[in-house]
């Protein structure tokens, strides 16, 4: 049970959200399907990519869960590859959704208080308030939230809200068949995927990884976050993502000290001599 | 022996050269909008400070700049929204993390001071009872406007640095000195413009002082962050911000030496301008070009990591 009521609700809810491992992922993209279905989102075109099985191309205003794909040599050390001739090739499969942050960069800068923390901790936009500033889109670390471009406003996922709120899976894990979108409480998710990594190093996977699950990160930790086969970078997720508010205190001083220059500029224009 | 095609060590991975933070979508009325509110700024400090020195000229022409600025401005940030009918949404909530909040307020405020001191130049063609208090307020607004116009021309530069946008991000420490100098270079040609020489002594000084901090900022940015100053040296914001330097040259230059001639001056004011509103679009466009490529979000955080943990 996470007791961190991020948004001061009166009632708060355990935080909740989800833990994907990519590990069993099988690239079967049940999840955009039931996501769009249950959310009603349009489609995104129909481009053929010629990014292995991935046609979506990433998260967007019409993509709200995305597998990615990524064809790469199977790592195997170097003596045993020199012995046994090159390995084989593997696939990568990840299912990426937004990551509701902790410290949410979306949320924070949003101008109109179109984007709230919801008492499950999740970040949602109330779509009867947003007026398509925009502002949120760029300060997403993840490049999650997106204008919809017929339609002027922001649009990400929301957890299935509306399930959650009567006590439902949301639609992507509801539909995965292998249980590597795995639905729950924040707390208790981060035990089983510390369990799992731990497990996977044990049958000798040493380049299963946790991402997003650290509550010290820049982001403050995700309520969805993931155990990946490489590197963040590889599936389209930043490294090291900073909450861009997290300067925000740096950035007014630096405003506020260019306004008392400009200030102290006209003084001395005006009284700096004649004419 | 098995053949095997070597790659060259890529210095970075990422999934199919696709960016990892997403773009901004705004459209170059934001651009505008930076060009627009910091004349709106510069204008209406040119105003509060000829008035107070007795200079008229400097007065009517920053009082109705700053209006005419802030018309335009507010015309290109509703624009710019998805759902322009509902602009007042931003006045539903007072956000501190929210610089566009916050600046919703700041423009509000000034765009009000603005208003009344610029509709105050009127004030001789009203009847007579109203001539004075509408004089009276008008002068209040003008130094209102004046006390709000720096908050106004820098809090752009927070604005932008408040993204995940690489380079935008990695300059907040200096675009404040652009967005200030620039502001002030504007304001100066303003007066530069539209006032006799015998009044614009002041203009000349603030184009200086305010060439000067919008060059030594723009070569922070542009020196300063590593592989994050790339996209303002390069591709059409490259080639914009050099632009803005030069008519900054030409501005100043123009200012200093043609003191006795209006044509020479005006002309400086009009290089100044045009040098502010390249600069703008130059850092809009650096910006919007450093999320554009996913090596200016991933090498960055990877050299990151590596000096925390090295």
């Amino acid at each position: 049970m996470t007791a961190d009521n991020l948004g001061g609700w009166p009632d708060p809810q355990p935080r909740m959200g989800f833990f994907t491992d990519t590990s069993v992922c099988i690239g079967c993209k049940a999840c955009e399907v039931a996501c769009k279905e249950w959310n009603a989102v349009p489609d995104d075109g129909f481009e053929l990519l010629g990014h292995s099985y991935d046609n979506t191309g990433g998260l967007s205003a019409n993509s709200w869960r995305h597998v990615a794909f990524i064809e790469q040599p199977v790592p195997t050390d170097v003596l045993a590859e020199a012995e046994a001739g090159p390995g084989d090739m593997r696939w990568l499969m990840m299912s990426n959704v937004c990551k509701h942050c902790t410290h949410a960069g979306c949320l924070d800068v949003c101008p109109t208080g179109s984007l709230f923390r919801t008492e499950f901790g999740t970040v949602v936009v109330q779509e009867d308030i947003c007026n398509g500033c925009g502002y949120c889109i760029p300060a997403c670390p993840y490049g999650v939230i997106d204008q919809r471009k017929d339609d002027g406003r922001a649009w990400k996922c929301t957890l299935c809200y509306d399930r959650v709120g009567d006590g439902l899976t949301p639609a992507c894990a509801q539909a995965c068949p292998t249980r590597s979108i795995q639905f729950g409480e924040v707390g208790e998710l981060r035990e089983r995927a510390a369990a799992r990594v731990e497990a996977l190093h044990g049958q000798g996977v040493g380049e299963a990884r946790l991402y997003g699950h650290d509550p010290d990160d820049g982001v403050g930790g995700n309520g969805a976050f993931f155990l990946l086969l490489d590197e963040p970078e590889v599936y389209g997720l930043p490294p090291d993502p900073i909450v861009p508010t997290r300067d925000l205190p740096a950035m007014w001083r630096r405003a506020g000290l260019a306004g008392l220059a400009m200030a102290a500029a006209v003084v001395v224009s005006f009284l700096g001599g004649r004419p | 022996m098995k053949e095997r095609a070597m790659v060259p060590e890529a210095d970075f991975r990422s999934y199919y050269g696709r960016p990892v933070v997403r773009p901004p979508v705004w459209r170059h009325d934001i651009a505008a909008y930076l060009f627009t509110g910091g004349l709106a700024a510069g204008s209406a400090l040119l105003a509060a400070g000829g008035d107070a020195t007795g200079r008229p000229a400097l007065r009517r022409a920053g009082r109705t700049t700053a209006l005419g600025a802030l018309i335009a401005s507010t015309y290109f940030l509703i624009n710019d929204l998805g759902r322009p009918s509902r602009f007042h949404h931003m006045l539903r909530v007072a956000k501190p993390t929210s610089p566009m909040s916050t600046g919703t307020w700041i423009l509000s405020a000034f765009g009000g001071a603005a208003g009344a001191a610029a509709v105050a130049e009127a004030a001789p063609l009203l009847p007579g009872p109203l001539r004075r208090p509408v004089t009276v307020l008008g002068t209040a607004g003008q130094y209102g406007a004046a006390a709000l116009a720096p908050a106004l021309a820098t809090y752009t530069a927070v604005l932008l640095a408040d993204t995940a946008t690489p380079s935008w991000h990695a300059a907040y420490p200096d675009l404040p000195l652009i967005f200030a100098g620039s502001a002030l270079a504007s304001g100066a040609g303003v007066g530069l413009i539209a006032a006799p020489p015998a009044q614009t002594g002041p203009a000349r000084r603030m184009a200086v002082l305010g060439a000067a901090l919008e060059l030594y900022g723009a070569h922070r940015v542009e020196t300063s962050k590593g592989i994050l100053s790339e996209p303002y040296t390069t591709g059409r914001a490259g080639r914009l911000l050099r632009a803005g330097r030069t008519l900054t040259a030409l501005g100043v230059a123009g200012a200093l030496l043609g003191r006795r001639s209006r044509v020479v001056s005006a002309l400086s004011g009009a290089s100044l301008l045009a040098a502010a509103l390249a600069t703008r679009f130059g850092i809009f466009d650096g910006g919007v070009a450093s999320a554009k490529d996913p090596r200016y979000t991933i090498v960055p955080q990877r050299e990151r990591l590596a000096g925390s943990s090295g």
